[in-house]
């Protein structure tokens, strides 16, 4: 296949707006299913699960099943409407989504169609820079995951050339809540951005109210981006494209950015945009058009006869909003204040994403400044370069413990990354990474002074040096010691035993 | 001794409880019966081949002192749209041939809880499509009464069964008629509950909205017995009732005293005009009706304008939801699979639906995908979904005049093998009367009234009430059926023909 | 009303995934023809007026509390498949996409 052209991204900007949608899907980490009582794998204990072992006979489609639905499922969903912004609706139903595919147990997916429980909200989105945009959000509603397909044979692991593909039910009717947002304008240069915004806003949205493990590397959190654009001056809104298999905000971010160079350059050139849903490459930066829909998107609707109206009551929507966590906004204002950090400081743990992380590791007993300091520099270097989430990475507990051995001298800065390191790569907590790795500052003065006799034994004209007012040359003395003892030293303490030593400390 | 298969359920249950007779005899009788017999009706798809177990079980625990259910040790018949654990339940469908459930109907698992014994699985209409059980994949059943005919669908099976004392009790399902069509004209009794009263949960779906579980047996206390062990509220079925019923035993025994009658309100349907039946059939249910106007009920002429639009609504409404229902069948999961060698997965699918479901259920199926394809939901699914509101409106504007609403089960009596089956519509009209209980969810049952004068086949009369009245259906069948069996000498089945090469006891 | 056409039950097929040879085809359009006809004859009375009604007994907030258990084992989840390999089920090629 050949390559696609891509427009310079100013340009295309200069050219067209871009508008944006977004259609996130959220599973839900209740103990069960949407509509079976087996054991949920979006729940933090069961993702491990072995295939086809968290599967009730309605998530297979065994003949005679029946779907019941999750009170906890629908709360969440209310919480996450509510959260979004949005109207409740004072009654809703269940309707079937026909179609034939090998990951849906029935198929049919059991989800909402014209009665959504939750619609016309909005969330608000902080850039880099911090401008705030309102994100208009059409709807929120239920549905069920499907299984998982496991393609064999073919050379990349997807369906072209597999052999045969493999089903697993387990994830069939997990609890999903599909948020769909209303067209996008005004974003412009900033619409990649905004995409990886809006995604980490949701995300935010959703572990606040601890309705979601969020785990995008996991499949917790799904984002189908749309694009299209729109010849400056025209009324008429161009074609979109849906990109799906994002999955992360970075790719989020990256795969708009992509479809906008792309169909800047077809436009460009005199073509049209096909309307079709696209596939997200993360090893080549690309997105590539998907099979059609052998359906033509006939899925035959009709309300769900196996199940009834969800009507919650006035009094449960109330309780519900009044346990509705911090707005993020809000929370993001207060945290700054008492951390006491400088806008730019702050913006840096915001984009970096890691504010929920910095505050977990204050709360485990570290100082706001050391906080930001690991995570918005060694975690995220370390992140970046494995092409990970700084928060897989690493714990705040352990990263706060780690600090606290900075602090009682035990480590020195550089000693501590040695050790965070060791924490990352799974050798255990820094206490034990330090103690087998045999890390820890040697504190023992004995064995500094034998080491700066050492050293002093090779220079012996430092001493002099020193009593004549360059005290500058005790620095090669340190570094010698320091050498010698492998970094395991306080410098700190190295120069006041060699100004000691030379009678000037 | 008694040929054990002549008694009604509640007599062999009497027995059973005095110890005059084991389950395990009763059990063997009735195995010794399909033994002679089914060759020529074909009314099981599979007999168990440990029933004798399982009543030996029941025999054991009675004789430890254990207190068992009032219908513990009696065998029973189970259609083969629910599913059960040890034994296959196919829906009357190839592509279900051999499939094993891991799970058991909810109906199932609470009677083999009150000590029924399965005998084995009855035959049916493929996916319980059907009025004659003509389009079972695996053959039709005959009508005890004339091996030439059909015994009424979509469960002629488990209606043949009873009639032709194959088993004292047996399960059936009916979507819109497929239980009481076939008592009518086998000369059995069946009852389909209000919709939500026993649960589905494990009943093969055909249309959701539509389908219920209910008892068919050989009278109305066998009904109400068999009612009483598989009624109530079930957790895993939705649309299920948590209203605490009455017994239904108790409302057919109270019934058979005959006072309900007095003064009883029976509504006919003026736009159901049984002069258009088949002749035998109308003067059966006028005899009857004059039986209970001879012992105090007042027969009211009723309007129910809507009824006539019922089966065209039924035959928008089943089609779409059965469409969905039968999506499952696709050949990955279980089921019949056809290999399509260098094919997709979408071919090999397509050709196992095709290779796997029988005429009609294509037929409906594709009628059912029209039906809610873009374009022609509103007016085809969705004006259905109208048609039942005003039936259900119809129904309310009569039971505030009458108590029970009467009608014949059927237009005609059984039709031979063979005459309707390649005319759809046709057969569609067998549903006419029974159709509207479905849509509108009250209850309704079916008992014989008698035969038709010119081919001396069964006739039932249906009595339908409102939603969460079955126990006055119990009441006013039982009251109708002791008058009617005193006034023949005896159960009409008793003029059924002799079948089976013992001939003797029948 | 009639628009039962064999391109339309040809497509009808594709979409309930029921592959139909030329026979069955012609001898649907014939009898879908007739049914829907018929069938039509429901609008008469199905004015914008009156409420659809999807449930008979109208029920509604049924749920089930959220506690997990009565799972299915691998073998029973099995026990029926058609063909299955590292405990699960297989199929050949996929055409389409996933949705």
């Amino acid at each position: 296949m050949a390559k696609d052209k891509l427009m310079d991204f100013d340009k295309a900007l200069e050219l067209y707006e871009p508008v944006l949608g977004f259609e996130v899907h959220v599973e839900l980490n209740t103990e069960s299913k949407m509509f079976s009582s087996s054991p949920n794998p979006a729940h933090p204990s069961q993702h491990d699960a072995e295939p086809n072992t968290l599967v009730a006979p309605v998530d297979m489609g065994l003949p005679g099943a029946l779907p019941v639905v999750n009170e906890q499922a629908v709360r969440h969903s209310i919480s996450l409407g509510l959260a979004l912004g949005c109207s409740i609706a004072p009654s809703s139903r269940f309707a079937r989504k026909n179609y034939f595919y090998p990951d849906l147990g029935k198929n049919y997916q059991i989800s909402q169609y014209d009665e959504p429980i939750a619609f016309e909200g909005q969330v608000e989105v902080e850039l880099e820079d911090g401008t705030l945009v309102q994100i208009p959000i059409e709807r929120a509603h239920m549905e069920e995951d499907a299984g998982k397909l496991t393609h064999v044979g073919g050379a990349t692991g997807r369906i072209q050339g597999a052999e045969y593909s493999l089903v697993d039910y387990n994830r069939a009717g997990v609890p999903l809540v599909e948020i769909v947002t209303k067209p996008i304008f005004g974003a412009e240069e900033n619409a990649p951005k905004l995409a990886a915004a809006y995604v980490r806003a949701i995300r935010d949205i959703v572990i606040g109210l601890g309705i979601s493990e969020a785990r995008m590397e996991r499949g917790n959190l799904r984002c189908d981006a749309n694009v299209s654009l729109r010849p400056r001056g025209q009324e008429k809104l161009g074609t979109r494209t849906e990109t799906k298999n994002v999955n992360s905000m970075r790719s989020v971010e990256r795969a708009v950015r992509y479809e906008i160079q792309r169909q800047a350059a077809i436009l460009a050139a005199g073509g049209t945009i096909t309307q079709e849903t696209r596939h997200w490459h993360e090893d080549t930066g690309t997105t590539s058009p998907g099979r059609p829909k052998s359906d033509a998107d006939d899925y035959r609707y009709f309300p769900e006869p196996d199940l009834l109206p969800v009507a919650p009551a006035p009094e449960l929507i109330e309780e519900l909003r009044a346990a509705l966590p911090e707005q993020p906004g809000a929370r993001r204002r207060r945290l700054k204040s008492q951390w006491g950090f400088a806008d730019i400081e702050f913006q840096g743990v915001v984009n970096g994403g890691v504010l929920n992380e910095v505050e977990a590791t204050i709360a485990a007993g570290a100082s706001p400044t050391a906080a930001r300091k690991w995570w918005t520099g060694e975690i995220t270097r370390i992140a970046n370069a494995e092409g990970r989430e700084a928060s897989e990475l690493v714990t705040p507990e352990a990263v706060a413990a780690l600090q606290s051995l900075v602090d009682a001298g035990t480590l020195t800065d550089k000693l501590a990354r040695q050790v965070l390191e060791g924490v990352i790569a799974g050798e255990g907590t820094p206490q034990e990474v330090v103690d087998a790795r045999g890390l820890a500052v040697v504190s023992d003065d004995g064995a500094l002074i034998a080491a700066i006799d050492e050293a002093l034994a090779a220079q012996p004209d430092v001493l002099e040096k020193i009593r004549d007012g360059k005290v500058q040359a005790a620095g090669a003395v340190i570094g010698a010691v320091m050498k010698a003892m492998k970094g395991q030293a306080d410098a700190a303490r190295v120069r006041e035993l060699v100004l000691e030593r030379a009678g000037t400390a | 001794m008694t040929d054990l298969t002549q008694l009604s359920a509640a007599a062999l249950a009497d027995k059973l409880a005095a110890r005059e007779v084991s389950s395990v005899e009763a059990t063997q009788a009735h195995l010794d019966r399909i033994a002679a017999v089914d060759a020529d009706i074909h009314a099981f798809l599979h007999v168990s081949d440990h029933a004798l177990e399982v009543a030996a079980d029941i025999d054991r625990r009675r004789a430890s002192g254990e207190e068992l259910s009032p219908v513990a040790g009696v065998p029973l018949a189970i259609k083969d749209v629910l599913v059960t654990t040890d034994m296959p339940s196919t829906s009357g469908s190839k592509i279900l041939e051999g499939y094993l459930s891991p799970y058991d109907a909810t109906v199932v698992a609470r009677a083999r809880a009150a000590g029924l014994v399965p005998l084995g699985k009855t035959n049916m209409d493929e996916f319980a499509m059907g009025s004659s059980t003509e389009h079972s994949a695996y053959g039709p059943t005959r009508n005890p009464w004339d091996l030439e005919r059909i015994p009424g669908g979509s469960g002629g099976g488990s209606a043949a069964a009873v009639a032709a004392f194959e088993a004292p009790l047996a399960l059936g399902s009916d979507t819109g008629g497929s239980i009481r069509q076939p008592a009518h004209v086998t000369g059995t009794v069946g009852l389909k509950p209000t919709y939500g009263a026993v649960s589905r949960y494990g009943a093969i779906a055909l249309a959701s909205s539509l389908d219920q579980v209910g008892p068919v047996t050989r009278t109305v206390l066998d009904s109400g017995l068999l009612h009483d062990v598989i009624g109530g509220h079930d957790p895993h079925d939705s649309t299920s009732l948590s209203h605490a019923w009455p017994s239904f035993a108790a409302a057919a025994r109270e019934g058979a005293t005959g006072a309900v009658l007095k003064g009883l309100k029976v509504g006919v349907i003026r736009e159901l005009p049984d002069s258009g039946f088949q002749q035998g059939v109308s003067e059966s249910f006028r005899a009857a009706l004059a039986t209970m106007e001879a012992q105090g009920a007042e027969i009211v002429e009723i309007s129910a304008p809507h009824f006539e639009y019922g089966v065209a609504a039924y035959y928008l409404i089943l089609p779409a939801e059965a469409s969905s229902n039968l999506a499952k069948f696709d050949s990955v999961r279980f089921g019949m699979r056809v290999d399509v060698p260098g094919g997709t997965v979408e071919d090999v699918m397509a050709r196992t639906r095709d290779a796997g479901f029988g005429e009609e259920v294509k037929r409906r199926i594709i009628l059912g995908t029209y039906a809610l394809s873009a374009g022609y939901y509103d007016a085809y699914y969705g004006s259905a979904q109208k048609v039942r509101t005003l039936i259900q409106r119809d129904f309310a504007d009569a039971f505030a005049q009458v108590d029970v609403i009467a009608t014949p089960s059927a237009p005609t009596t059984a039709f031979k093998l063979g005459e309707k089956i390649d005319d759809p519509l046709q057969m569609y009209l067998n549903d006419v009367t029974t159709i509207p209980a479905n849509l509108a969810g009250v209850p309704g049952i079916s008992i014989p009234s008698g035969l038709a004068a010119e081919d001396g086949l069964p006739v039932g009369i249906q009595f339908l009430a409102p939603a969460y009245e079955d126990a006055r259906l119990y009441r006013v069948g039982a009251a109708l059926e002791a008058l009617l069996v005193d006034s023949w000498g005896g159960p009409l089945l008793d003029r059924a023909p002799v079948l089976g090469a013992n001939g003797g006891a029948r | 009303m009639s628009e039962i056409t064999p391109d339309l039950v040809r497509h009808l097929g594709v979409l309930a995934r029921i592959q139909l040879s030329d026979q069955e085809v012609e001898r649907l359009t014939g009898q879908l023809d007739v049914i829907v006809d018929n069938i039509a004859k429901v609008s008469e009375v199905a004015t914008p007026d009156v409420p659809a009604t999807s449930h008979p007994i109208a029920l509604q907030n049924v749920f089930r509390p959220d506690v997990a258990g009565g799972q299915l084992t691998p073998a029973q989840v099995l026990q029926n498949a058609p063909d299955a390999a590292d405990g699960r089920f297989r199929v050949t090629a996929i055409l389409g996409e996933e949705q």
